[in-house]
């Protein structure tokens, strides 16, 4: 059965990789909260990560390289989550609201 | 073209164990798939970072798949297990209690056209990476846990220290911007 192969085609992870930036693409644009938006950029990052790894796996001459550039990106990630986080409390401390359309201080 | 990428799958059985071990993976697209959807669908903000935790765990199993049991234990430690943790310490801190409500002018259209945007995004990627005939390299080194600390500690050291600095600058800038305001 075709079905059950497919953790043994590069095709499958690729695909899992452009689902995956596609639904962190689709939240960044409709979400209205700022938490939300961060929740769709982590998939965004898990979807280059899952690229790395795939051709990390089936085409990379060295397969340490991949791995170790995953670990670099889940660095950048927790990161950019910690300072985000940060961000979301002080955003909220001052306007009392996370929503993207009530920071508008400069709209007039 | 897929000979070298995807190798056949001649008589293998649903009851063998290739083929169990396939059902598992297709229970990890499914943890994958479900848990985005949640992440990014649900209007409680709690479900959403649930749904992320689910799916990370998910993307963990394929790791496993992909032959790096250590980057997948790297995976569940630090992405559902640290920062799923922080954002949802940020739902509870920072979330007024109606939650996401919806129906404001701008937004209106946000939805359908995110929607475009990410299925023609979707169906673009797929397309490539399903008609580009990849060049498959000879494999030098192992790939295993001592192999990815010798290669991170000698070609890789000064990348190692840049992010070391990265995640202090980070941390201590995430503190001075979270406290300032208190008095």
């Amino acid at each position: 059965m075709y079905l059950l192969n497919l953790y043994n085609c590069l095709t499958t992870y690729l695909v899992l990789g452009a689902l995956l930036f596609a639904f962190g693409i689709y939240g960044l644009v409709s979400r209205r909260t700022i938490i939300g938006m961060l929740i769709s950029s982590e998939l965004v990052l898990a979807a280059a990560s899952m690229n790395f790894m795939a051709f990390n796996r089936f085409t990379a001459p060295d397969p340490a390289i991949g791995q170790i550039f995953t670990l670099f990106i889940m660095a950048i990630a927790a990161a950019e989550a910690a300072i985000a986080v940060s961000i979301v409390i002080a955003v909220y401390r001052n306007y009392k609201s996370i929503d993207t359309e009530d920071i508008v201080d400069l709209q007039g | 073209m897929q000979s070298a990428i995807c190798q056949s799958a001649a008589g293998m059985s649903f009851f063998s164990a290739q083929g169990f071990v396939g059902l598992i993976f297709l229970v990890t697209i499914g943890l994958i798939i479900a848990g985005a959807f949640v992440a990014t669908t649900s209007t409680r903000l709690v479900r959403c970072i649930s749904g992320l935790a689910v799916c990370f765990t998910g993307v963990a199993g394929a790791y496993y798949f992909l032959l790096a049991p250590f980057v997948a234990m790297m995976q569940m430690l630090i992405y559902v297990g640290a920062v799923s943790i922080l954002i949802a310490f940020a739902i509870m801190m920072a979330t007024p209690e109606e939650g996401d409500t919806p129906g404001k002018k701008i937004t209106r259209f946000s939805g359908p056209l995110g929607f475009a945007v990410s299925a023609m995004a979707f169906a673009a990627l797929s397309l490539l990476a399903a008609t580009t005939d990849w060049q498959v390299f000879a494999r030098e080194g192992s790939g295993d846990m001592h192999h990815i600390g010798m290669v991170l500690l000698t070609s890789h050291s000064m990348v190692f220290e840049l992010v070391s600095i990265v995640l202090l600058v980070a941390i201590m800038g995430a503190l001075v911007i979270a406290r300032r305001g208190r008095d």
